[in-house]
Protein backbone atom coordinates (compact mmCIF):
# COMPACT_ATOMS: atom_id res chain seq x y z
CA UNK A 1 0.00 0.00 0.00
CA UNK A 2 1.19 3.44 -0.87
CA UNK A 3 2.26 5.28 2.15
CA UNK A 4 2.00 8.54 1.80
CA UNK A 5 -2.02 8.35 0.66
CA UNK A 6 -2.32 6.65 3.99
CA UNK A 7 -1.57 9.30 6.34
CA UNK A 8 -3.81 11.67 4.64
CA UNK A 9 -7.01 9.32 2.72
CA UNK A 10 -8.15 8.39 6.43
CA UNK A 11 -8.01 11.90 7.80
CA UNK A 12 -9.92 13.46 4.88
CA UNK A 13 -12.77 10.70 5.22
CA UNK A 14 -12.61 11.63 8.94
CA UNK A 15 -12.70 15.38 8.47
CA UNK A 16 -17.21 15.53 8.04
CA UNK A 17 -17.47 13.14 11.72
CA UNK A 18 -14.64 14.96 13.52
CA UNK A 19 -15.11 18.45 12.66
CA UNK A 20 -19.48 17.84 13.58
CA UNK A 21 -18.67 15.75 16.63
CA UNK A 22 -16.58 18.68 17.69
CA UNK A 23 -18.90 21.62 16.82
CA UNK A 24 -21.99 20.16 18.83
CA UNK A 25 -19.91 17.60 21.17
CA UNK A 26 -16.49 18.20 22.65
CA UNK A 27 -16.20 22.30 22.66
CA UNK A 28 -19.53 22.71 23.88
CA UNK A 29 -18.62 19.91 26.73
CA UNK A 30 -15.77 22.20 27.41
CA UNK A 31 -17.41 25.59 27.16
CA UNK A 32 -19.93 24.18 29.15
CA UNK A 33 -17.33 23.89 31.89
CA UNK A 34 -15.41 27.07 31.70
CA UNK A 35 -18.98 29.05 31.21
CA UNK A 36 -20.03 27.28 34.85
CA UNK A 37 -17.27 29.67 37.03
CA UNK A 38 -19.01 33.07 34.80
CA UNK A 39 -21.67 35.07 35.61
CA UNK A 40 -24.50 34.93 32.97
CA UNK A 41 -23.68 38.30 30.89
CA UNK A 42 -26.96 40.64 30.59
CA UNK A 43 -27.61 43.21 28.95
CA UNK A 44 -24.48 45.57 29.56
CA UNK A 45 -23.21 43.44 32.62
CA UNK A 46 -20.64 41.72 31.15
CA UNK A 47 -19.74 37.70 31.91
CA UNK A 48 -17.25 38.28 35.29
CA UNK A 49 -15.47 35.32 36.66
CA UNK A 50 -17.21 34.16 39.88
CA UNK A 51 -14.98 31.14 40.49
CA UNK A 52 -17.25 28.34 42.61
CA UNK A 53 -19.84 30.39 43.36
CA UNK A 54 -22.71 28.84 40.88
CA UNK A 55 -21.57 25.62 42.49
CA UNK A 56 -21.71 26.85 46.04
CA UNK A 57 -25.19 28.38 45.24
CA UNK A 58 -26.36 24.92 43.32
CA UNK A 59 -25.57 23.04 47.36
CA UNK A 60 -28.32 25.61 48.90
CA UNK A 61 -30.87 25.55 45.76
CA UNK A 62 -33.71 23.64 47.19
CA UNK A 63 -35.00 22.99 43.52
CA UNK A 64 -31.69 21.23 42.59
CA UNK A 65 -31.54 19.13 45.33
CA UNK A 66 -35.27 18.08 44.60
CA UNK A 67 -33.80 17.26 40.99
CA UNK A 68 -30.92 15.74 41.91
CA UNK A 69 -32.83 12.97 44.78
CA UNK A 70 -35.90 13.12 41.98
CA UNK A 71 -33.59 11.56 39.52
CA UNK A 72 -31.78 9.19 41.42
CA UNK A 73 -35.15 7.70 42.78
CA UNK A 74 -36.87 8.18 39.05
CA UNK A 75 -33.21 6.36 38.00
CA UNK A 76 -33.37 3.24 40.93
CA UNK A 77 -37.38 2.61 40.01
CA UNK A 78 -37.08 2.49 36.17
CA UNK A 79 -34.07 0.51 35.71
CA UNK A 80 -34.64 -2.35 37.66
CA UNK A 81 -38.13 -2.27 36.51
CA UNK A 82 -37.34 -2.43 33.06
CA UNK A 83 -34.77 -4.98 33.15
CA UNK A 84 -36.93 -7.41 34.37
CA UNK A 85 -39.99 -6.58 32.63
CA UNK A 86 -37.98 -6.67 29.33
CA UNK A 87 -36.19 -9.64 30.50
CA UNK A 88 -39.43 -11.57 31.07
CA UNK A 89 -40.72 -10.06 27.79
CA UNK A 90 -38.38 -11.89 25.80
CA UNK A 91 -38.27 -14.89 27.31
CA UNK A 92 -41.97 -15.03 26.60
CA UNK A 93 -41.65 -14.42 23.18
CA UNK A 94 -38.95 -16.86 22.73
CA UNK A 95 -41.27 -19.53 24.29
CA UNK A 96 -42.97 -21.89 22.11
CA UNK A 97 -46.48 -20.07 23.68
CA UNK A 98 -49.26 -19.11 20.82
CA UNK A 99 -49.53 -15.87 19.23
CA UNK A 100 -45.75 -14.78 20.15
CA UNK A 101 -45.84 -12.38 17.05
CA UNK A 102 -48.97 -10.73 18.53
CA UNK A 103 -46.98 -10.72 22.02
CA UNK A 104 -44.00 -9.19 20.42
CA UNK A 105 -45.93 -6.44 18.89
CA UNK A 106 -47.70 -5.64 21.75
CA UNK A 107 -44.47 -5.21 23.72
CA UNK A 108 -42.74 -3.45 21.07
CA UNK A 109 -45.69 -0.80 20.62
CA UNK A 110 -45.00 1.71 23.09
CA UNK A 111 -41.36 2.11 22.04
CA UNK A 112 -42.05 3.32 18.32
CA UNK A 113 -44.53 5.84 19.88
CA UNK A 114 -42.93 9.41 20.50
CA UNK A 115 -42.51 9.76 24.00
CA UNK A 116 -45.38 13.01 23.61
CA UNK A 117 -47.45 10.86 21.92
CA UNK A 118 -47.79 8.53 25.14
CA UNK A 119 -47.59 11.59 27.60
CA UNK A 120 -50.76 12.73 26.21
CA UNK A 121 -52.02 9.73 26.07
CA UNK A 122 -51.44 8.42 29.52
CA UNK A 123 -52.45 12.19 30.78
CA UNK A 124 -55.75 11.30 30.47
CA UNK A 125 -55.44 8.05 32.12
CA UNK A 126 -54.17 9.65 35.19
CA UNK A 127 -57.25 12.68 35.00
CA UNK A 128 -58.59 12.81 38.98
CA UNK A 129 -61.69 10.85 38.76
CA UNK A 130 -62.64 11.34 35.32
CA UNK A 131 -59.41 9.02 33.87
CA UNK A 132 -59.09 5.11 33.50
CA UNK A 133 -57.22 4.83 35.99
CA UNK A 134 -59.09 6.38 38.58
CA UNK A 135 -62.26 4.82 37.05
CA UNK A 136 -60.80 1.39 37.71
CA UNK A 137 -59.85 2.03 40.72
CA UNK A 138 -62.95 2.88 41.67
CA UNK A 139 -64.35 -0.58 40.96
CA UNK A 140 -62.47 -1.22 43.99
CA UNK A 141 -63.59 1.09 45.87
CA UNK A 142 -60.60 3.74 45.90
CA UNK A 143 -61.12 7.16 46.17
CA UNK A 144 -60.12 9.28 43.07
CA UNK A 145 -56.80 10.99 43.42
CA UNK A 146 -55.07 13.69 41.83
CA UNK A 147 -51.79 11.39 40.37
CA UNK A 148 -49.99 14.05 38.65
CA UNK A 149 -51.15 16.97 41.39
CA UNK A 150 -49.99 15.04 44.56
CA UNK A 151 -46.29 15.09 45.26
CA UNK A 152 -46.28 11.96 46.31
CA UNK A 153 -47.71 10.15 43.17
CA UNK A 154 -46.44 12.19 40.66
CA UNK A 155 -43.28 10.60 40.36
CA UNK A 156 -44.84 7.26 40.63
CA UNK A 157 -47.04 7.84 37.62
CA UNK A 158 -43.99 9.41 35.59
CA UNK A 159 -41.89 5.96 36.38
CA UNK A 160 -44.77 3.44 35.65
CA UNK A 161 -45.35 5.25 31.96
CA UNK A 162 -41.40 5.43 31.50
CA UNK A 163 -41.20 1.39 32.15
CA UNK A 164 -44.25 1.08 30.09
CA UNK A 165 -42.75 2.90 26.82
CA UNK A 166 -39.12 1.26 27.28
CA UNK A 167 -39.06 -2.08 28.60
CA UNK A 168 -39.76 -3.63 24.87
CA UNK A 169 -37.12 -1.32 23.71
CA UNK A 170 -34.87 -3.01 26.20
CA UNK A 171 -36.71 -6.73 25.44
CA UNK A 172 -35.04 -6.55 22.26
CA UNK A 173 -31.62 -6.47 22.97
CA UNK A 174 -32.83 -9.61 25.82
CA UNK A 175 -34.62 -11.32 22.74
CA UNK A 176 -31.43 -11.02 20.16
CA UNK A 177 -29.24 -12.32 23.14
CA UNK A 178 -31.48 -15.25 23.86
CA UNK A 179 -31.57 -16.22 20.03
CA UNK A 180 -27.64 -16.85 20.55
CA UNK A 181 -27.75 -19.42 23.27
CA UNK A 182 -27.65 -22.57 22.18
CA UNK A 183 -30.62 -24.87 22.35
CA UNK A 184 -28.70 -28.05 23.11
CA UNK A 185 -28.01 -26.65 26.55
CA UNK A 186 -31.81 -26.11 27.46
CA UNK A 187 -32.54 -29.67 25.51
CA UNK A 188 -29.67 -31.11 28.17
CA UNK A 189 -31.33 -29.80 30.79
CA UNK A 190 -34.43 -30.87 30.30
CA UNK A 191 -32.80 -34.69 30.13
CA UNK A 192 -31.37 -34.04 33.23
CA UNK A 193 -34.70 -32.93 34.43
CA UNK A 194 -33.68 -29.37 35.60
CA UNK A 195 -36.56 -27.45 36.73
CA UNK A 196 -37.14 -24.17 34.52
CA UNK A 197 -36.63 -21.77 37.65
CA UNK A 198 -33.31 -23.55 38.50
CA UNK A 199 -32.21 -23.48 34.47
CA UNK A 200 -32.80 -20.10 34.53
CA UNK A 201 -30.88 -19.04 37.26
CA UNK A 202 -28.32 -21.27 36.44
CA UNK A 203 -27.99 -21.03 32.43
CA UNK A 204 -29.78 -18.14 31.13
CA UNK A 205 -29.70 -15.31 33.67
CA UNK A 206 -25.57 -15.51 34.03
CA UNK A 207 -25.08 -15.60 30.10
CA UNK A 208 -27.84 -12.84 29.50
CA UNK A 209 -25.09 -10.99 31.50
CA UNK A 210 -23.21 -8.44 29.31
CA UNK A 211 -27.12 -7.83 27.80
CA UNK A 212 -28.00 -7.00 31.60
CA UNK A 213 -24.96 -4.32 31.72
CA UNK A 214 -25.57 -3.21 28.83
CA UNK A 215 -29.53 -2.53 28.76
CA UNK A 216 -29.11 -1.35 32.26
CA UNK A 217 -26.29 1.90 31.46
CA UNK A 218 -28.79 2.46 28.46
CA UNK A 219 -31.53 2.97 30.69
CA UNK A 220 -30.21 4.76 32.90
CA UNK A 221 -28.59 7.32 30.49
CA UNK A 222 -31.76 7.62 29.34
CA UNK A 223 -33.28 8.22 33.29
CA UNK A 224 -31.33 11.43 32.73
CA UNK A 225 -31.82 12.20 29.38
CA UNK A 226 -35.25 12.11 28.34
CA UNK A 227 -37.66 14.42 29.83
CA UNK A 228 -40.55 14.66 27.01
CA UNK A 229 -42.84 13.62 29.42
CA UNK A 230 -42.30 15.84 32.61
CA UNK A 231 -42.79 18.80 30.02
CA UNK A 232 -45.46 17.73 28.83
CA UNK A 233 -47.61 16.36 31.66
CA UNK A 234 -46.26 17.81 34.64
CA UNK A 235 -43.47 20.42 34.30
CA UNK A 236 -41.63 19.84 37.30
CA UNK A 237 -44.31 20.18 39.34
CA UNK A 238 -46.28 20.30 41.68
CA UNK A 239 -43.41 21.61 44.15
CA UNK A 240 -40.81 20.34 41.87
CA UNK A 241 -42.04 16.91 42.51
CA UNK A 242 -41.21 15.69 39.49
CA UNK A 243 -38.50 17.89 38.32
CA UNK A 244 -35.64 15.78 36.85
CA UNK A 245 -32.19 17.14 36.56
CA UNK A 246 -31.80 18.04 32.71
CA UNK A 247 -35.49 19.29 32.89
CA UNK A 248 -34.08 21.95 35.61
CA UNK A 249 -31.03 22.73 32.82
CA UNK A 250 -34.01 23.36 30.56
CA UNK A 251 -35.94 25.29 32.63
CA UNK A 252 -33.03 27.64 33.93
CA UNK A 253 -31.71 28.11 30.67
CA UNK A 254 -34.68 28.91 28.43
CA UNK A 255 -37.11 30.32 31.00
CA UNK A 256 -35.00 31.87 33.13
CA UNK A 257 -32.06 32.60 30.33
CA UNK A 258 -29.38 32.10 33.57
CA UNK A 259 -27.36 30.62 30.58
CA UNK A 260 -24.05 30.49 33.26
CA UNK A 261 -26.39 28.59 36.14
CA UNK A 262 -27.18 26.30 33.65
CA UNK A 263 -23.97 25.48 32.59
CA UNK A 264 -22.72 24.44 36.03
CA UNK A 265 -26.17 22.54 35.99
CA UNK A 266 -25.00 20.35 32.91
CA UNK A 267 -21.53 20.05 34.50
CA UNK A 268 -23.30 17.70 37.10
CA UNK A 269 -25.15 16.07 34.58
CA UNK A 270 -21.88 15.55 32.54
CA UNK A 271 -20.41 14.42 36.02
CA UNK A 272 -22.79 11.89 36.07
CA UNK A 273 -22.73 10.36 32.19
CA UNK A 274 -19.01 10.42 32.62
CA UNK A 275 -19.28 7.91 35.34
CA UNK A 276 -21.49 5.44 33.62
CA UNK A 277 -19.05 5.69 30.73
CA UNK A 278 -16.78 4.70 33.12
CA UNK A 279 -18.20 1.96 34.15
CA UNK A 280 -19.39 0.86 30.57
CA UNK A 281 -15.85 1.19 29.08
CA UNK A 282 -14.12 0.17 32.05
CA UNK A 283 -16.18 -2.96 33.82
CA UNK A 284 -18.96 -3.52 31.55
CA UNK A 285 -16.32 -4.21 28.30
CA UNK A 286 -14.18 -6.56 29.85
CA UNK A 287 -17.18 -8.51 31.17
CA UNK A 288 -18.37 -8.82 27.72
CA UNK A 289 -14.93 -10.07 26.20
CA UNK A 290 -14.63 -12.94 28.99
CA UNK A 291 -17.93 -13.83 28.03
CA UNK B 1 -39.66 -39.92 36.35
CA UNK B 2 -40.36 -42.40 33.30
CA UNK B 3 -43.92 -42.95 32.20
CA UNK B 4 -46.42 -40.41 31.72
CA UNK B 5 -49.41 -40.96 33.84
CA UNK B 6 -51.60 -38.65 34.82
CA UNK B 7 -50.33 -38.22 38.08
CA UNK B 8 -50.75 -35.72 41.37
CA UNK B 9 -47.64 -33.92 40.14
CA UNK B 10 -48.14 -33.76 36.40
CA UNK B 11 -51.68 -32.45 37.13
CA UNK B 12 -50.33 -29.70 39.27
CA UNK B 13 -47.46 -29.09 36.92
CA UNK B 14 -49.89 -28.41 34.11
CA UNK B 15 -52.16 -26.53 35.97
CA UNK B 16 -49.11 -24.07 36.92
CA UNK B 17 -48.31 -24.30 33.21
CA UNK B 18 -52.01 -23.07 32.21
CA UNK B 19 -51.83 -20.44 35.19
CA UNK B 20 -48.50 -19.10 33.80
CA UNK B 21 -49.15 -18.92 30.28
CA UNK B 22 -52.91 -16.96 31.28
CA UNK B 23 -50.26 -14.38 32.90
CA UNK B 24 -48.38 -13.95 30.09
CA UNK B 25 -51.03 -13.16 28.35
CA UNK B 26 -52.39 -10.89 30.62
CA UNK B 27 -48.81 -8.60 30.80
CA UNK B 28 -48.99 -8.82 26.46
CA UNK B 29 -53.06 -7.41 27.09
CA UNK B 30 -51.85 -4.93 29.62
CA UNK B 31 -49.37 -3.49 27.45
CA UNK B 32 -51.06 -3.04 24.40
CA UNK B 33 -53.97 -1.57 26.66
CA UNK B 34 -52.82 1.93 26.72
CA UNK B 35 -52.79 1.91 22.90
CA UNK B 36 -55.89 0.00 22.33
CA UNK B 37 -57.70 2.65 24.57
CA UNK B 38 -56.35 5.80 22.80
CA UNK B 39 -57.66 4.32 19.50
CA UNK B 40 -61.17 3.91 21.12
CA UNK B 41 -60.98 7.40 22.26
CA UNK B 42 -59.82 8.73 18.71
CA UNK B 43 -62.84 6.64 16.70
CA UNK B 44 -65.34 7.34 18.74
CA UNK B 45 -67.18 11.03 20.06
CA UNK B 46 -66.35 12.49 23.22
CA UNK B 47 -69.34 11.22 25.46
CA UNK B 48 -67.70 7.73 24.54
CA UNK B 49 -64.64 8.63 26.52
CA UNK B 50 -65.14 6.46 29.44
CA UNK B 51 -68.52 4.30 28.19
CA UNK B 52 -67.84 1.15 26.97
CA UNK B 53 -70.54 0.07 24.64
CA UNK B 54 -69.72 -2.38 21.79
CA UNK B 55 -71.91 -0.56 19.44
CA UNK B 56 -70.88 2.63 19.93
CA UNK B 57 -71.23 4.76 17.23
CA UNK B 58 -67.80 5.23 14.76
CA UNK B 59 -66.52 8.77 12.98
CA UNK B 60 -63.47 10.20 12.20
CA UNK B 61 -64.87 13.76 13.31
CA UNK B 62 -62.12 13.74 15.85
CA UNK B 63 -59.49 12.86 14.00
CA UNK B 64 -61.00 15.76 11.17
CA UNK B 65 -61.08 18.20 14.07
CA UNK B 66 -57.31 17.94 14.91
CA UNK B 67 -56.19 18.10 11.05
CA UNK B 68 -57.94 21.36 11.37
CA UNK B 69 -57.05 22.62 14.44
CA UNK B 70 -53.62 23.19 13.91
CA UNK B 71 -51.41 22.93 10.74
CA UNK B 72 -50.88 19.42 10.88
CA UNK B 73 -50.02 19.40 7.67
CA UNK B 74 -46.67 21.72 7.50
CA UNK B 75 -45.54 20.16 10.41
CA UNK B 76 -45.68 16.38 8.41
CA UNK B 77 -43.93 18.39 5.87
CA UNK B 78 -41.16 19.88 8.44
CA UNK B 79 -40.69 16.36 9.98
CA UNK B 80 -39.85 14.38 6.80
CA UNK B 81 -37.55 17.59 5.42
CA UNK B 82 -36.17 16.95 9.43
CA UNK B 83 -35.61 13.33 9.04
CA UNK B 84 -34.62 13.09 5.32
CA UNK B 85 -31.91 16.05 6.04
CA UNK B 86 -30.63 13.94 9.18
CA UNK B 87 -30.55 10.50 7.49
CA UNK B 88 -28.59 11.54 4.18
CA UNK B 89 -26.24 13.19 5.91
CA UNK B 90 -25.72 10.36 8.59
CA UNK B 91 -25.30 8.14 6.23
CA UNK B 92 -22.77 9.86 4.29
CA UNK B 93 -20.66 11.39 7.27
CA UNK B 94 -20.90 8.09 9.08
CA UNK B 95 -19.81 6.01 5.93
CA UNK B 96 -16.67 7.67 5.44
CA UNK B 97 -15.52 7.91 9.17
CA UNK B 98 -16.59 4.40 9.91
CA UNK B 99 -13.95 3.21 6.36
CA UNK B 100 -11.59 5.11 7.91
CA UNK B 101 -11.86 3.66 11.51
CA UNK B 102 -11.95 -0.04 9.60
CA UNK B 103 -9.61 0.13 7.65
CA UNK B 104 -6.72 2.36 7.53
CA UNK B 105 -4.31 2.54 10.16
CA UNK B 106 -2.82 6.32 11.34
CA UNK B 107 -1.47 7.72 14.37
CA UNK B 108 -4.05 8.63 17.10
CA UNK B 109 -6.40 6.17 15.78
CA UNK B 110 -7.66 5.05 19.40
CA UNK B 111 -7.52 8.03 20.93
CA UNK B 112 -10.04 10.09 18.00
CA UNK B 113 -12.40 6.48 18.19
CA UNK B 114 -12.82 7.03 21.50
CA UNK B 115 -13.57 10.68 21.59
CA UNK B 116 -16.75 9.60 19.08
CA UNK B 117 -17.84 7.27 21.38
CA UNK B 118 -17.89 10.23 23.48
CA UNK B 119 -20.95 10.84 22.08
CA UNK B 120 -23.04 7.90 23.00
CA UNK B 121 -22.48 8.72 26.23
CA UNK B 122 -23.33 13.14 25.69
CA UNK B 123 -26.15 13.08 23.36
CA UNK B 124 -26.31 16.86 21.98
CA UNK B 125 -29.41 17.69 23.90
CA UNK B 126 -27.46 17.47 27.32
CA UNK B 127 -25.52 19.97 25.98
CA UNK B 128 -27.97 22.38 24.78
CA UNK B 129 -26.91 25.50 26.75
CA UNK B 130 -24.06 25.66 24.57
CA UNK B 131 -25.71 24.06 20.90
CA UNK B 132 -28.07 26.85 21.45
CA UNK B 133 -25.03 29.11 21.46
CA UNK B 134 -23.63 27.50 18.68
CA UNK B 135 -26.21 27.93 16.49
CA UNK B 136 -27.66 31.18 17.19
CA UNK B 137 -23.82 32.45 16.30
CA UNK B 138 -24.02 30.36 13.00
CA UNK B 139 -27.56 32.86 12.52
CA UNK B 140 -29.40 29.17 12.14
CA UNK B 141 -31.66 29.27 15.26
CA UNK B 142 -35.33 28.20 13.50
CA UNK B 143 -34.18 26.22 11.01
CA UNK B 144 -34.11 22.50 9.80
CA UNK B 145 -30.71 22.52 9.14
CA UNK B 146 -30.36 23.57 13.43
CA UNK B 147 -32.63 20.73 14.16
CA UNK B 148 -30.44 18.27 12.57
CA UNK B 149 -26.88 19.47 12.44
CA UNK B 150 -26.47 18.21 15.85
CA UNK B 151 -26.78 14.06 15.47
CA UNK B 152 -25.30 14.21 12.04
CA UNK B 153 -22.31 12.86 13.06
CA UNK B 154 -23.49 10.00 14.97
CA UNK B 155 -21.34 7.77 17.34
CA UNK B 156 -24.04 5.18 16.74
CA UNK B 157 -23.92 5.13 12.90
CA UNK B 158 -20.05 5.23 12.94
CA UNK B 159 -19.74 2.58 15.41
CA UNK B 160 -22.22 0.02 13.80
CA UNK B 161 -21.13 0.76 10.12
CA UNK B 162 -17.46 0.37 11.54
CA UNK B 163 -18.38 -2.45 13.15
CA UNK B 164 -19.59 -4.13 9.55
CA UNK B 165 -16.95 -3.10 7.63
CA UNK B 166 -14.73 -4.84 9.44
CA UNK B 167 -16.32 -8.05 8.47
CA UNK B 168 -16.00 -7.47 4.51
CA UNK B 169 -13.04 -9.66 4.05
CA UNK B 170 -9.66 -7.77 3.06
CA UNK B 171 -9.08 -9.34 -0.26
CA UNK B 172 -12.25 -8.04 -1.85
CA UNK B 173 -10.78 -4.17 -0.92
CA UNK B 174 -6.93 -5.45 -2.60
CA UNK B 175 -8.74 -6.78 -5.50
CA UNK B 176 -10.76 -3.39 -6.12
CA UNK B 177 -7.67 -1.26 -5.74
CA UNK B 178 -5.62 -3.69 -7.84
CA UNK B 179 -8.19 -2.96 -10.82
CA UNK B 180 -6.67 0.92 -9.71
CA UNK B 181 -10.32 1.87 -7.67
CA UNK B 182 -9.25 4.85 -5.28
CA UNK B 183 -10.35 4.51 -1.78
CA UNK B 184 -14.31 6.00 -2.37
CA UNK B 185 -14.55 3.71 -5.22
CA UNK B 186 -14.16 0.93 -3.08
CA UNK B 187 -16.15 2.07 -0.30
CA UNK B 188 -18.99 2.92 -2.44
CA UNK B 189 -18.51 -0.54 -4.78
CA UNK B 190 -17.35 -3.00 -2.12
CA UNK B 191 -18.40 -1.75 1.29
CA UNK B 192 -21.42 0.06 1.14
CA UNK B 193 -23.45 -3.13 -0.89
CA UNK B 194 -22.28 -5.53 1.42
CA UNK B 195 -23.56 -3.21 4.45
CA UNK B 196 -27.14 -2.76 3.08
CA UNK B 197 -28.69 -4.40 5.62
CA UNK B 198 -27.05 -2.52 8.06
CA UNK B 199 -27.82 0.84 6.63
CA UNK B 200 -31.65 -0.48 6.61
CA UNK B 201 -31.17 -1.07 10.38
CA UNK B 202 -29.45 2.13 11.19
CA UNK B 203 -31.72 4.05 9.08
CA UNK B 204 -35.06 2.50 10.84
CA UNK B 205 -33.71 3.22 14.11
CA UNK B 206 -32.57 7.13 13.52
CA UNK B 207 -35.88 7.74 11.36
CA UNK B 208 -37.83 6.36 14.47
CA UNK B 209 -35.53 8.18 16.89
CA UNK B 210 -35.69 11.71 14.89
CA UNK B 211 -39.66 11.28 14.28
CA UNK B 212 -39.93 11.02 18.08
CA UNK B 213 -37.40 13.53 19.06
CA UNK B 214 -38.66 16.36 21.25
CA UNK B 215 -36.28 18.58 23.35
CA UNK B 216 -33.54 20.13 20.99
CA UNK B 217 -36.34 20.85 18.32
CA UNK B 218 -38.70 22.25 20.92
CA UNK B 219 -35.46 24.37 21.93
CA UNK B 220 -34.38 25.76 18.52
CA UNK B 221 -37.57 26.03 16.65
CA UNK B 222 -39.86 28.75 17.49
CA UNK B 223 -42.37 28.82 14.36
CA UNK B 224 -45.10 26.80 12.41
CA UNK B 225 -42.85 26.55 9.33
CA UNK B 226 -39.78 24.51 11.11
CA UNK B 227 -42.03 22.71 14.11
CA UNK B 228 -41.46 19.15 13.91
CA UNK B 229 -44.54 17.17 15.18
CA UNK B 230 -43.43 16.38 17.96
CA UNK B 231 -43.58 20.12 18.75
CA UNK B 232 -46.38 20.99 16.63
CA UNK B 233 -48.24 18.32 18.72
CA UNK B 234 -46.77 19.56 22.42
CA UNK B 235 -48.15 23.02 21.50
CA UNK B 236 -51.72 21.66 20.47
CA UNK B 237 -52.06 19.55 23.53
CA UNK B 238 -50.78 21.64 26.17
CA UNK B 239 -53.49 20.95 29.11
CA UNK B 240 -54.28 24.61 29.10
CA UNK B 241 -55.30 24.50 25.65
CA UNK B 242 -59.02 23.07 26.56
CA UNK B 243 -58.81 20.63 23.76
CA UNK B 244 -61.04 17.98 24.04
CA UNK B 245 -59.52 14.35 24.74
CA UNK B 246 -61.16 12.54 21.88
CA UNK B 247 -59.61 15.45 19.93
CA UNK B 248 -56.00 15.26 21.56
CA UNK B 249 -55.52 11.56 21.12
CA UNK B 250 -56.81 11.58 17.32
CA UNK B 251 -53.81 14.29 16.68
CA UNK B 252 -51.59 12.13 18.88
CA UNK B 253 -52.32 8.92 16.61
CA UNK B 254 -52.32 10.82 13.72
CA UNK B 255 -48.68 12.07 14.35
CA UNK B 256 -47.56 8.70 14.98
CA UNK B 257 -49.29 7.03 12.58
CA UNK B 258 -46.75 6.91 10.01
CA UNK B 259 -44.55 5.21 11.78
CA UNK B 260 -46.66 2.50 13.34
CA UNK B 261 -48.19 1.53 10.35
CA UNK B 262 -44.93 1.22 8.95
CA UNK B 263 -44.39 -0.84 11.96
CA UNK B 264 -47.47 -3.12 11.53
CA UNK B 265 -46.75 -3.58 8.01
CA UNK B 266 -42.51 -4.12 8.04
CA UNK B 267 -42.47 -5.51 11.72
CA UNK B 268 -40.37 -8.74 10.93
CA UNK B 269 -37.80 -5.87 9.39
CA UNK B 270 -38.24 -3.15 12.51
CA UNK B 271 -37.43 -6.00 15.02
CA UNK B 272 -34.60 -7.39 13.28
CA UNK B 273 -33.34 -3.88 12.85
CA UNK B 274 -33.43 -3.22 16.14
CA UNK B 275 -31.46 -6.54 17.24
CA UNK B 276 -28.67 -5.99 14.84
CA UNK B 277 -28.57 -2.28 16.17
CA UNK B 278 -28.09 -3.67 19.36
CA UNK B 279 -25.69 -6.62 18.93
CA UNK B 280 -23.17 -4.33 17.03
Amino acid sequence: MKKTNNMVVPWLLLLPATVLLAAFTHIPAVMTFINSFYRTPRGNRPARFVGMDHYSSMLSDPVFMAALKNNAIYALGTVPAAIALSMLMAIIVNSAIRGRALMRMSFFLPTVLPMIAVANIWLFFYTPGYGLIDQFLGLFGFHERNWLGDPDTVLGSLMVLAIWKEAGFFMIFYLAALQQISPTLSEAAALEGTSRWYFFRRVTFPLLMPTTLFVMINAIINSFRLIDHVIVMTRGGPDNASTLLLYYVYNVAFRFWDTAYASALTVVLLAVLALLAFVQFGVLDRKVHYK
Amino acid sequence: MSAMTLSHHAREASFWRVLETGACYLLGLLWILPLFYAVWMAVHPPAYEVRFELLAPLTLQNFVDAWNAAPFARYFLNTFALITTILVCQFVVCTLAAYAFARYEFPGKTVVFMLVLIQLMIMPEVLMVENYRTISSLGLVDTVLAMGLPYMASAFGIFLLRQTFLTVPKELDDAARVEGAGPLAVLLKVYVPLARPVYVAYGLVSVSYHWNNLLWPLVITNSVTTRPLTVGLQVFASPDQGVQWSVISAATLMTSAPLLIGFLLFQRQFVQSFMRAGIK
